[in-house]
């Protein structure tokens, strides 16, 4: 086909308005989605573009988050910035503070909530946050649309649920308990614009006695995808703060490897004093 | 309706006008403003988001422009600096307080760091420390060590301008050359190529070691928008580099075999529309990839394949200095400590990618290309091309950061052999990945070292062995091997002394120049084992170290005697006040905290200035020209380090002009001498001297012609001198003079060379003319559960023998140190696994805790008005006082750089069973 052949350049740049428009070019392209383009151009390979483009970021609706009967909306094309700029419940300051640890403020000023989704990476900063706050990923497409949890739709090392003719559209979060607040804890080697060796993010509820009534706790860069640590939240119920422990098992779930950033060995023990601090910082900030 | 805009139009506001531009799809905001509309004052450092350098403002807001897809900028408001200098009053503020302050070195991040700075000015008045590092933390800077920067931000719109008066040496005035940083004017290497020139393109080896044979290179060749292709075949001189003569070694294109990873093998010129397409991958080379050796004990192997004949067992060469018996010497001793110390390849991580342009004028080839040596360029462009040298001129453009790197050549000849063999003008860029492929790094070392003192704290015996991988190539690995032994004993007296150096080369990139040569290394050891040393003999560790230091009239380990200048006792005496306070204040900090825990570290070095008993002569020319002009020109490199300006404040006081009277020529093979390179801290010390000699040749001449007093004042311009002496006026009528070919009526052409003398076979004699010294002290923060060591504030003494620009030494101390702390905590270049900025990693603008320096003034004999060099000095001392202080704090000695978390709490973990 000429228009892929080396030197040529008749691939296309489509930067829709509506959702049926983008709808519709899915259905009948093969198209690369490009929100921010902080993932797109560093992940991009030498050599010609393969296919054409659709810009997600001039769809109404896509941006911004809201507060809906049920809990609270964040359009997929938000962008970090707009995260940490938004007035927004105790319960997201984990998500809050992980927005503004995405790159820098030019990454979080153009990167988009659901391209770090899309991205699948281990060590994205956004995944544990959205984990502990019960996050799903709202897709469309011409066929319809489906709902569907954040830990099944991100299915392994750059790796989604995501179909070829599908968008994510949004992510939607379930309202909280008026106690629950957030914490996120990040663990680089230097203080900005770093990829975490590990991170954890915390949602956790005191009850009236100071004991321990709403836990979630997700770890990222430990595991092919970031995930909960569900025996950990259990264990936390009932307890008060200065009874936390994490122990092994509680890590069970997590398999981290070494690489340039640090050890596997490493990693794990680091993770285990940043769940205590990360649950310790979301129930130290109430009351 | 979808907004089909493929081959439409783009419309946007740039910098305040409507423009147009029709980028095709994929395209990067960045290459359509440089490319299409002209804004190359926007930079690109990395393609990836990893430097910021490309920082714009989109609407208001601060976004890389290489991660923007062009046409997302539709519709927006896009700012640059270069625009913003020009209309916006924040910036014109900040422009000011860049300048005054010094925030600008080589200015390739500026743009980057001022456009995000401005939009954190527009929202908040009167910023913090935090609020400043939290806006900027997305631009890297490799020279500034970012304090300046904050200090700039901070203060915009209220800083004094310093005092320019003279601008004479000692003034701390501002860089003579630093509008054009600030207004985004300047041009690096990258900028200077017309858009739509053709572009090179290399192809490199994607293993460490590997044969390989070409495909049909003529069909290749005959692609549509490929102009040639160039291989070791179409060298028409010899296809060999390198700086030290006896060890030229390095092909411009690999023959049969690459001997690293990224080593060139061919190279494409074409148009920028198939450059932009080309996947180097595609091209016509089969490759048969062969066994490697990548680290020094593999390659001394005997199953090692010989990467150079001549060079058996793949050494390179050895350096060697012994003075007394130190074996006999240890054996006698009290008390002795010995250990092993490593580390990796460190990247220089300059934000400018190697770049250039080069064309045909009148036949001749010109180059423009950041170096930090361009008369070197010359030489070896004389070798590769086989032409005349009188037939080849190199231009420098502005250098964005170098730190020894850009010494050697890189670009170059790909540039000449392109605009030879299409007899068009060529461009080339590296990318961030081929810059860290192929360019010189640090030299990884293997250092074991044992010391031994008398029970009353005196060094009795230095044995040291160091092997350094030097890599596939010999670059400056011979300069590491020779100062290292001469260095590795650091500021003190040591009568029995024995150290051995071994440069091996492996099927890695080839380690060359990088501030220190070898010697930050050394003193990792040399200062981790005198803590140790200094703690086992219950003697203080910053006692133990003046007790010890070299004095005026002691020999060396070469056996020089110095009998002024020796400045480390001064530098180790300016620290003591903080090193009382700050051990207090950490144990009071200790004492309520059990996860993190305070240390205080110290260590010193010493550097010598200039080559290694080898000539080193810089020559400097000044005119007069019949207007009254006075013109320098000026051969020293600028690379940051402030050679412009520092040159001219002596010239000017040499002379007896205000310095801002000067018009300053650049480097330039035609009609400027060579003043050496910018290397081995020597520019302001040898260049320096070269400076005051043709500033007072041209006062001689002046002074002779009216027969005035060396007292007389000089005011020159408007076509006459008028010489003032005693109350008596004279006036020179400079249209009575004839002018030469140059224009100049009156001129004076200097040179200096330090007086240096051979080392016999024991490495004695007089290496350099002179040494400068330096002491540090830090504070750091270890957090013992995770790993992490958060420097706190350092403390730096510094004796640079008179301070011409003590702005500028201030710039270059904490420059120094935040490469220094990189390389102790985050560095380590990992060939085919950290080619990048964001796996490999140098410090950002929020890991640089307040400098507090100390300038001492010893003056030196041989350095302009006693003047010694700076730049390597500083950050010598750095890694071996933060591993000390992680001592300190944490009780865990360190002894592989860099320390990253996991080193650390590995060790913590080890010596508290496993907690």
């Amino acid at each position: 086909m000429a228009r892929f052949q080396l030197g040529t350049r008749t691939l296309d740049y489509f930067s829709p308005t509506t959702l049926d428009d983008a709808f519709d070019r899915l259905s009948a392209h093969n198209v690369n989605i490009v929100a921010g383009g902080t993932d797109f151009y560093p992940a991009r390979p030498q050599g010609p573009l393969k296919s054409d483009l659709l810009d997600v970021t001039r769809i109404a609706g896509l941006s911004g988050i809201t507060k809906t009967q049920d809990g609270w909306r964040i359009g997929a094309a938000t962008r970090w910035s707009e995260v940490f700029r938004t007035d927004l419940p105790a319960a997201f300051a984990g998500l809050q503070a992980s927005a503004r640890e995405v790159g820098s403020l030019q990454i979080q000023n153009a990167g988009t909530v659901a391209g770090n989704l899309c991205n699948a990476s281990p060590a994205a900063d956004g995944v544990p946050p959205l984990l502990t706050l019960d996050a799903q990923v709202e897709i469309g497409s011409a066929r319809g649309t489906r709902t569907i949890d954040l830990s099944d739709f991100i299915t392994g090392v750059r790796k989604t649920d995501l179909h070829n003719d599908e968008l994510v559209t949004a992510i939607l979060l379930p309202e909280l308990p008026m106690n629950a607040r957030g914490a996120f804890e990040k663990l680089g080697s230097r203080r900005y614009l770093v990829i975490s060796i590990t991170m954890t993010a915390s949602v956790i509820g005191l009850d009236a006695n100071g004991r321990i009534d709403h836990a979630r706790v997700a770890v990222g860069a430990c595991s092919p995808v970031a995930q909960r640590l569900t025996a950990l939240e259990s264990d936390l119920l009932g307890k008060s703060l200065d009874q936390v422990e994490v122990t092994e098992a509680h890590l069970a779930p997590l398999s981290p490897i070494d690489d340039v950033r640090g050890s596997g060995e490493y990693r794990l023990d680091a993770v285990a004093e940043q769940c205590l601090r990360a649950i310790k910082q979301a129930g130290g900030e109430n009351g | 309706m979808d907004k089909h805009v493929s081959e439409t139009v783009t419309d946007f506001i740039l910098n305040g006008d409507h423009v147009s531009a029709t980028p095709i799809a994929g395209e990067r905001l960045s290459e359509t403003l440089r490319e299409r509309l002209g804004a190359r004052d926007v930079k690109i450092g990395c393609n990836a988001g990893d430097c910021g350098a490309c920082t714009v403002l989109v609407d208001g807001d601060p976004v890389c422009a290489c991660l923007m897809p062009a046409q997302q900028a539709a519709g927006r408001s896009v700012e640059t600096l270069r625009g913003l200098a020009r209309e916006d009053e924040i910036t014109k503020r900040l422009s000011e307080s860049f300048q005054n302050l010094g925030a600008a070195q080589c200015g390739i991040c500026t743009p980057g760091m001022m456009t995000a700075a401005v939009a954190l000015l527009r929202n908040t008045d009167g910023p913090n420390e935090e609020q400043v590092q939290d806006a900027l933390g997305g631009v890297l800077c490799r020279c500034t060590g970012y304090r300046k920067i904050i200090d700039a931000v901070v203060a915009a719109g209220q800083a004094e301008v310093p005092m320019q008066a003279e601008g004479h040496a000692g003034e701390s005035i501002r860089r003579l050359d630093g509008l054009g940083k600030v207004q985004g004017t300047e041009a690096f290497g990258d900028d200077v190529a017309p858009a739509g020139t053709l572009e090179v393109v290399v192809i490199r080896s994607p293993f460490p070691r590997a044969g390989f044979t070409f495909g049909d290179l003529d069909v290749f060749g005959k692609t549509a928008g490929v102009e040639a292709v160039l291989t070791a075949a179409d060298v028409p001189g010899r296809n060999v580099f390198g700086v030290i003569p006896a060890f030229m070694d390095q092909p411009v294109f690999a023959e049969e075999e690459a001997r690293f990873r990224g080593e060139a093998v061919a190279a494409v010129v074409a148009t920028p529309e198939y450059a932009r397409d080309f996947d180097p991958a595609t091209f016509p080379v089969t490759w048969d990839e062969r066994a490697a050796a990548q680290d020094v004990h593999a390659a001394m192997a005997p199953e090692a394949a010989q990467l150079h004949e001549g060079r058996d067992g793949n050494v390179m060469c050895g350096g060697f200095v012994q003075c007394g018996d130190a074996r006999a010497a240890i054996a006698e001793a009290d008390v002795t400590v010995e250990g092993s110390f490593r580390s990796g390849f460190v990247e220089h991580g300059y934000i400018e990618p190697e770049a250039g342009f080069a064309e045909l004028v009148n036949g001749r080839v010109e180059i423009r290309a950041c170096t930090q040596a361009p008369v070197m360029d010359l030489d070896s462009m004389e070798i590769i091309l086989g032409i005349p040298r009188d037939q080849i001129r190199i231009i420098p453009t502005g250098v964005g950061g170098g730190f020894g790197s850009k010494l050697d050549i890189s670009v170059q000849p790909y540039l000449a052999l392109g605009a030879l063999k299409t007899g068009k003008p060529v461009r080339i860029c590296y990318s961030r990945t081929e810059s860290m492929q192929s360019t010189t790094k640090r030299h990884p070392s293997d250092i074991t070292l044992k010391i031994g003192a008398t029970k009353d704290g005196k060094i009795m015996g230095f044995d040291f062995f160091g092997y350094f991988n030097t890599g596939a190539y010999a670059s400056w690995g011979p300069t590491v091997a020779n100062r290292v032994p001469v260095h590795a004993s650091g500021p003190y007296q040591i009568t029995d002394y024995r150290a051995e150096s071994k440069g091996i080369h492996t099927n890695c990139p080839p380690s060359g120049a990088f501030r220190g040569f070898g010697v930050p290394q050394s003193a990792i050891a040399q200062e981790s084992l005198f803590d140790e040393l200094a703690d086992k003999l219950g003697i203080d560790r910053l006692e133990f170290r003046i007790n010890n230091a070299l004095e005026n009239n002691m020999p060396t380990v070469c056996g020089q005697v110095f009998e002024q200048g020796v400045g480390i006792k001064p530098c180790f005496e300016a620290l003591r006040t903080a090193w009382d306070d700050e051990r207090t204040a950490a144990e009071t900090f200790n004492s309520n905290n059990d996860t993190l825990k305070r240390g205080v570290g110290i260590a010193g070095g010493w550097y010598g200035c200039g080559n290694t008993s080898l000539p080193n002569p810089s020559t400097i020319k000044s005119g007069i020209r019949t207007d009254g002009t006075v013109v320098l020109h000026q051969g020293a490199m600028d690379i940051g380090q402030g050679a412009n300006t520092v040159i001219s404040q002596i010239f000017a006081t040499a002379l007896g002009v205000p310095v801002a009277q000067l018009e300053i020529i650049g480097a330039d093979t035609d009609v400027t001498p060579d003043a050496g390179k910018t290397s081995a801290s020597r520019q302001t010390y040898v260049s320096g001297s070269a400076s005051r000699l043709s500033g007072e040749a041209m006062r001689a001449q002046i002074l002779a012609r009216v027969n005035a007093s060396e007292e007389a004042a000089l005011t020159i311009g408007n076509g006459q001198i008028k010489v003032t002496d005693q109350g008596t006026e004279h006036v020179i009528d400079l249209s009575t003079l004839t002018a030469d070919n140059e224009g100049y009526v009156l001129r004076a052409e200097e040179t200096y060379d330090p007086p240096t003398k051979p080392l016999d076979e024991n490495g004695q004699g007089i290496p350099y003319a002179q040494f400068g010294y330096a002491a540090h002290l830090v504070v750091v923060e270890v957090d013992t559960k995770l790993g992490t060591v958060k420097p706190l504030k350092f403390v730096a003494a510094h004796d640079v023998g008179k301070a011409i620009n003590p702005m500028l030494v201030e710039g270059q101390v904490q420059g120094g140190i935040a490469q220094g702390l990189g390389m102790a905590l985050m560095e380590e270049y990992l060939p085919g696994r950290t080619e990048n900025l964001h796996d490999y990693l140098i410090p950002t603008i929020g890991d640089m805790p307040p400098v507090e320096t100390h300038i001492i003034e010893e003056p030196d004999a041989h350095g302009p008005y006693g003047a010694k060099g700076l730049g390597e000095h500083v950050l010598i001392p750095t890694a071996p006082a933060i591993l000390n202080a992680i001592k300190d704090a944490s009780g865990v000695r360190l002894t592989q750089v860099p320390t990253t978390p996991s080193r650390v709490r590995a060790a913590i973990k080890d010596k508290n069973n496993g907690n």
